[in-house]
């Protein structure tokens, strides 16, 4: 199982290119398992500091969660405006505090105004669904590259099919830095 | 029991898909069939499975491909899962006799009265070009589905 496409500038990546492990996770905005892991992959990011650039990709399961695909266009729309990862950490944590059910226009106006965002752009974005085609295009990559279900990580390309935990994760990661 | 392989000639079959529709496998012939044969509806490796092929349905249109989804669980049991995860495939009972279809295929597990979890990508001649029995816990995901429609002709896709 690997990644395809591989990373590319087109990913949302935080961290450098050079470094030596790249976690890339699948991710679905209203999956509950996904807002779980999301301090968990912030936690290894914070340990592996330098030696890990981390990638998100868009995985909304929208059948099963009717908020999982405008929430990712709004963090899409939020990306353009130079603050993808305050917008994609705080999805997550709107979900972890309110459930996420309670994921929708509400949740994304307060969101906007909390991290100062031009709301008018990105509710138009939206509404036009402006980067819908990017969101499917890392949908099918997905799915190509055998993503299961959420969150799907995988390390240098490889599928991790371990726990999504600090342990788990931490743990594998160093197994490929050894390398 | 082991998986029906590549090159074999898929069995025929007719099962219900609702209380009152039956559905058969010849009625797709001239275009690819997706088999997935899974353990039981509302396990939640299952309900995984089911829900990410539910949203590449259109995927899959575009391969002119028809997915069946296959247990043990009767009508009403599939009727009630499918509602609740909004699955716009149909789910076949293959419930009276009990996996007669699932042992024709060579996925049926005796001793725990449910099928394999297992996928065959059946070409438009009906012929099976692929088949995969995951682990019964682990969800195959979709990536062998598209490689093997993928690696058809347009012919044997129907097209």
């Amino acid at each position: 199982m690997s990644l395809r496409p591989p990373v590319s500038e087109q990913d949302h990546a935080a961290g450098s290119a050079d470094a030596p492990l790249t976690l890339v996770e699948y991710g679905d905005y209203q999956c509950p398992h996904c807002a779980a892991a999301d301090p968990i992959v912030r936690a290894v990011q914070k340990a592996f500091a330098a030696d890990l650039r981390f990638v998100f990709r868009n995985f909304p399961l929208t059948e099963m969660h009717p908020a999982a695909e405008p929430a990712a266009e709004f963090a899409e729309g939020a990306a353009v405006q130079g603050k993808f990862w305050e917008t994609h950490d705080a999805i997550f944590a709107w979900s972890r505090r309110h459930g996420p059910p309670s994921l929708g226009p509400e949740a994304f106006a307060a969101i906007a105004v909390n991290l100062k965002l031009d709301v008018q752009q990105l509710e138009a974005d939206v509404q036009r669904h402006r980067y819908l085609e990017r969101i499917k295009n890392d949908f099918n990559g997905g799915i190509r590259s055998g993503v299961n279900g959420t969150p799907s990580f995988f390390i240098n390309g490889a599928r991790f099919d371990g726990a999504p935990t600090v342990e788990d994760l931490s743990e594998a990661l160093a197994e490929v830095l050894k390398r | 029991m082991s998986a029906l392989n590549p090159g074999t000639q898929a069995p025929e079959f007719s099962l219900p898909s609702t209380p009152d529709q039956r559905v058969s496998l010849a009625e797709f012939r001239g275009r690819p069939v997706v088999l997935a044969f899974y353990p039981a509806d509302w396990s939640p490796v299952c309900g995984d499975q089911m829900a990410l092929y539910n949203e590449v349905l259109s995927e899959l249109a575009k391969l002119n491909a028809q997915l069946l989804g296959i247990s043990v669980d009767g009508v009403w049991c599939h009727a009630a899962f499918a509602g609740d995860r909004r699955l716009h495939f149909p789910l076949l009972a293959d419930f009276e006799p009990k996996g007669a279809v699932a042992r024709k295929y060579g996925v049926y597990r005796e001793a725990d009265g449910f099928t394999e979890r297992a996928l065959f990508v059946l070409d438009a001649a009906g012929v099976i070009r692929w088949s995969f029995v995951s682990p019964v816990g682990v969800n195959p995901g979709a990536d062998g589905i598209f490689d093997a429609l993928e690696a058809l002709t347009e012919k044997e896709r129907g097209l």
